[in-house]
């Protein structure tokens, strides 16, 4: 059977791992290379780096990581941030990443999907959303709408349809960030996550919200996700890999022990 | 030595890294004299059956492919590797293969499992082999995709996994064994697979 995937999420800047809550007051917390190992030996199941380093020329330091994590860890990864050309994508996926996470560059460039999927595989295209909940209007049906930049602006895309929309466009994952509950450790937003999980048919990563095993019992028995992420849970030592998927087992989800 | 076949597949790296990883020397080559001159042969994939078979014939790898099986050298294929070894696949159509196993490439049929079959997933091992070696029902491979192996003769099945049906995830006979997850993004247990085929010498004992 399959199982439910537990994926670590490390914030890069400028080749240091670094958190902030709802994108804002971020601090380096480690070594990127050395986080990715450690989750590893813990059985993560997957990993995934966002670049959020914001000066342009420092960016070339994401691909020493992408390096150096594909010579020391095996299990798949993703890396995203600031990949708009398909020439940037190559560029990690050649450096050992198995697939490159698109958000605002897919945005406001929609063919970036389409083009990523069809030089590279629908597998290795994961969708990035990061979404706000707003009070419903005519044109946000789903009272979710898609954000960008790190949260500051709204399109005025409705998440819903901005997701069957990359689906059809050949996005193989959608990761579905919450905004609001980002950072939080309140939890994920279940309602979204499970109405994007219901009516898309590729797999759905729950982001943003993750504070105790039970969360994520919550968002894959009741909002139905395939994966889930979770960051400050295990950054600050609070909780284990291996504690947390003995949790989930116990509840009888089915999820990969080392 | 192992060589790694190139013919673009977008894992040959990730292969070799895993190799290097454990130690074991390995080479990415096209080079017919190099392939057939090396001990044990990978055959890694991804991506679509239709592309990946006009790049093997194209630059004249099928032929060598096959002469290698016939020389009896340890053979893995992995992923997409999996499946070119049959006669063929139903991707794009119908795509012809390499015929080194009988049987085809079906796509998973099933209305209500999101497809591609994307994670991971545990095996349940019918035959023991020797790359199989120290491999447990708890130990879990990281599988991406939407066609698998139906191999025309069950004795070609090493190992099933569940996803809505039971496919072959493992197949092989004699010196060729293919598996159908990423063994290079597979953890430990990948890891103990790739060991254990470098030490692999082509034989299966008869059960």
């Amino acid at each position: 059977m399959l199982s439910k995937r537990i994926i670590v999420c490390l914030d890069v800047r400028a080749g240091m791992t670094t958190k902030g809550i709802k994108f804002e007051g971020n601090i380096d917390i480690g070594d990127p290379v050395e986080m990715a190992v450690k989750y590893y030996e813990e059985g993560a199941d997957e990993l995934v780096f966002y670049d959020i380093t914001a000066s342009h020329e420092k960016r070339n330091i994401v691909i020493d990581v992408v390096n150096a994590v594909a010579e020391n860890i095996f299990i798949p990864f993703s890396v995203g941030g600031g990949l708009r050309t398909l020439k940037d994508m190559e560029a990690v996926l050649q450096a050992g990443a198995e697939k490159i996470s698109v958000n605002t560059a897919a945005v406001l460039n929609p063919e970036l999907i389409r083009q990523g999927a069809g030089a590279f595989g629908t597998q290795c295209i994961v969708l990035g959303m990061d979404v706000k909940k707003v009070p419903a209007r005519s044109d946000i049906a789903s009272h979710y709408e898609v954000v960008i930049n790190g949260g500051r602006t709204y399109t005025g895309i409705d998440a819903l349809e901005w997701a069957k929309r990359a689906e059809d466009m050949g996005a193989g994952e959608i990761c579905l960030n919450s905004i609001d509950a980002d950072g939080t450790t309140l939890g994920y937003e279940l309602a979204l996550t499970s109405m994007i999980s219901e009516r898309v048919s590729i797999p759905v990563i729950a982001s943003g919200g993750a504070g105790k095993p039970e969360h994520l019992r919550d968002v894959f028995v009741e909002a139905g996700a395939d994966a889930a992420l979770i960051a400050s849970m295990v950054h600050y030592g609070e909780y284990r890999l291996a504690e947390i998927k003995k949790y989930l087992a116990a509840e009888g989800i089915s999820v990969r022990c080392v | 030595m192992i060589s790694i076949i190139d013919y673009g597949a977008g894992n040959l790296k990730s292969v070799a890294r895993a190799f290097g990883y454990l130690g074991i020397r390995c080479r990415i080559t096209a080079k017919p004299r190099e392939i057939l001159s090396s001990d044990k042969v990978v055959f890694p994939g991804v991506g679509a059956a239709a592309s990946a078979m006009q790049t093997i014939t194209s630059r004249g790898l099928d032929s060598v492919i096959k002469e290698a099986v016939y020389l009896k050298k340890p053979f893995l294929g992995i992923c997409l590797g999996a499946q070119i070894v049959l006669d063929s696949s139903e991707e794009d159509r119908g795509v012809p293969c390499l015929g080194i196993l009988p049987g085809a490439a079906l796509r998973f049929r099933n209305s209500h499992l999101k497809v591609p079959h994307m994670g991971w997933n545990s095996i349940a091992v019918l035959r023991p082999h020797p790359v199989l070696a120290g491999i447990d029902r708890k130990d879990q491979f990281y599988f991406v995709h939407s066609y698998y192996a139906a191999c025309a003769i069950s004795s070609d099945v090493i190992a099933v996994t569940a996803y809505g049906i039971e496919f072959s995830s493992i197949i092989g006979r004699d010196n060729v064994i293919a598996v159908q997850f990423h063994i290079e993004k597979s953890g430990p247990a990948g890891l103990r697979l790739l060991k254990n085929f470098s030490e692999w010498n082509g034989v299966v004992e008869p059960c």
